[in-house]
């Protein structure tokens, strides 16, 4: 329950900043995002169900780890990701003078 | 063969991680590259003749045990996809080479990267995977599109970047919530446990949404038209022919491992299919440049597709297969054609050119062939891929997407012949005379690739017997999983 809880609100503060018009608080919205994909991968394997995936503490059996190693896959995706676009947010610093997308206007379309 | 499965994936990226370290030495690059894609081609063309009767060749690698491993499975469908991906990414190459941009540095490593990300997303067998070959595919095109490093190139590469990472945190839900419904994230394990299971079908429906979204089926079409035509005119090219078919790949896939094909949602599937189609056609109408024009007609084609996902049965795939392999080729030859006629006449809006015709007489002739074969005039791949899915949607009783689909087509040749007499006929409205063309700037290698693509197309369209063959055996695996569920789990039960 706490797990599901973590991931709504995760993912309402996600939707919200990805909503906004500056590219940097899309970009920090994705990395909410992101966290709430991660929290629900790990929890997949049963976090509730199950003991910490420690050997000999307690009588639970350990978690699953493959969830556990998914979630550390995507959160290495997810740095490279976001730093990529904060790179092309620095990038609309210089030839569009801010991190407003929308209201660049050229004739390119 | 099937020990061969990884190289279409292990090749390219060793050859990007050599075209890194030796960047600086200018031959090296270019060399490496080609040679990884022309020994990418031969081994494609060795999977399809593999695969021509229906084999599934799998590999567990790391040599773990059957469900454990992460497997790979080469199907009909899987290689098909190889051979046309390996071919686009060849002759959009020699179109960079002709047109310089492949000075560009890491060039070379960031189109091996994404044709190994492209060969992964084809050739997995495992969910979680896929996902990871879609984000290497993804980030090499990130910094493809964005290269060029203009206002123009932020602007497209935010809305592109931003969508697509939306995309992707959907899929990756989709994973988590399928894992922990089904217990698995092997496709094969999947074909035998999720259809039917309500939790399973909820993940798969989150999948088909972020597919969805990467395949620009409307109403989620909108960050294609804005990003592809500001990337350079090769990179939009190769482009136009991979990116939103990997989408589309992944949908047939998923659809066939995960819902068996359940024809609950195949009307659903229609309806979309066919507001693609309308949405993307009237949008090219209005649009004001050759690219522009052309990308809208990436998302009516995507329609096609998806009406053979849509009608389903072993007829209706492949209709959908044949579909997109004859899209790739004449949608890649038709870019190339629109990047040609940017170089060569310096713009590719449409009221500042004309007269191209006269000047660039065989490059119009390709822009014609890949135009026609596009609308589905015989005796082009086009007409005979429409036929198949026109048959197929009659032989379900399917007559209103039968009906739309040819009424797209009579607009597709409207748009078509807009950019023909706008761009092609005519004079130009600064009154360029024709001996000003710079004669140097005509160099067979930024006309050759569009013409060759064209001329593939006709062949597809002459040699359709075959090429309807290659597809039907291609559906008829995605209709009965059984021999890729198979060959992946060794007849484990």
């Amino acid at each position: 329950m706490t797990g599901a809880l973590v991931v709504g609100v995760l993912v309402a503060a996600g939707v919200y900043l990805v909503l906004q018009r500056g590219i940097v608080r899309v970009a920090l919205g994705f990395v909410l995002l992101g966290h709430a994909a991660n929290v629900l991968l790990v929890l997949s394997g049963g976090a509730g169900r199950r003991g910490v995936p420690l050997a000999d503490v307690g009588n639970a059996p350990p978690a699953d780890p493959l969830p556990q190693a998914f979630a550390l896959t995507a959160i290495v995706i997810g740095l490279g990701m976001t730093a990529f676009l904060l790179a092309v947010a620095y990038r609309g610093r210089d030839v569009i003078g801010g991190d407003d997308v929308e209201s660049h206007e050229d004739g390119s379309t | 063969m099937s020990a061969a499965a990884p190289l279409p994936i292990a090749l390219p990226i060793l050859a990007a991680g050599g075209a890194i370290v030796l960047r600086h030495r200018i031959p090296w690059p270019r060399a490496l590259g080609l040679s990884a894609i022309a020994f990418h081609l031969g081994l494609a063309i060795a999977f399809v003749f593999a695969t021509r009767t229906g084999e599934v060749l799998a590999v567990q690698v790391g040599d773990w045990p059957a469900p454990f491993a992460i497997a790979l499975a080469v199907d009909p469908f899987s290689a098909l996809m190889l051979l046309v991906a390996s071919m686009m990414v060849a002759t959009c190459t020699i179109f960079a080479i002709a047109t310089g941009e492949d000075h560009r540095p890491f060039f070379y490593p960031l189109v091996l990267v994404l044709l190994a990300g492209v060969s992964g997303a084809f050739i997995t067998a495992d969910l979680f995977n896929l996902f990871v070959f879609f984000e290497v595919m993804l980030i090499a095109s990130y910094v493809l599109l964005t290269m060029r490093g203009g206002a123009s190139q932020v602007v497209g590469g935010t809305v592109y970047v931003t969508t697509n990472l939306l995309a992707s945190t959907i899929f990756l839900l989709g994973t988590g919530v399928m894992y922990g419904v089904t217990g698995t994230v092997n496709m094969a394990e999947l074909a035998r446990v999720a259809p039917g299971s309500p939790g399973a079908i909820f993940a798969g429906a989150l999948l088909l949404v972020s597919f969805g979204i990467k395949a620009s089926l409307v109403p989620v079409h909108g960050w294609l038209p804005s990003s592809y035509p500001r990337a350079t005119p090769a990179v939009a090219a190769l482009f136009s022919g991979l990116l939103t078919k990997v989408g589309v790949y992944a949908l047939f896939r998923i659809y066939s491992v995960v819902f068996d094909g359940a024809p609950q949602f195949r009307t659903a599937l229609l309806v979309i299919a066919a507001a693609t189609m309308l949405a993307g056609v009237f949008a090219a109408m209005g649009a004001e440049s050759m690219r522009l024009i052309l990308s809208f007609h990436i998302v009516s084609q995507v329609g096609y597709m998806i009406m053979g996902l849509g009608l389903f049965g072993v007829l209706g795939l492949a209709g959908g297969i044949f579909y997109i392999l004859h899209h790739i080729v004449v949608k890649t030859s038709l870019f190339l054609a629109a990047g040609a006629v940017e170089v060569h006449e310096g713009t590719g809006v449409l009221n500042r050119l004309g007269g191209a015709a006269r000047r660039h007489p065989l490059l119009a002739a390709g822009f014609a062939f890949s135009a026609f074969s596009l609308a589905g005039l015989p005796p082009f791949s086009g007409f005979f891929a429409k036929l198949v899915l026109v048959r197929a949607a009659f032989s379900s009783g399917s007559y209103a997407i039968a009906g739309i689909s040819i009424l797209v087509s009579f607009f597709t040749l409207l748009s078509m012949l807009k950019i023909w007499n706008a761009a092609f006929w005519g004079d130009r409205p600064d009154g360029r005379a024709d001996s000003e063309t710079d004669a140097a700037s005509r160099r067979a290698g930024i006309v050759a690739p569009g013409v060759l693509l064209a001329v593939v197309s006709v062949v597809m369209g002459l040699f359709a017997q075959q090429m309807f063959e290659l597809s039907r055996t291609a559906a008829a695996v995605l209709v009965d999983t059984t021999p890729y569920v198979d060959a992946i789990l060794g007849g484990a039960p």
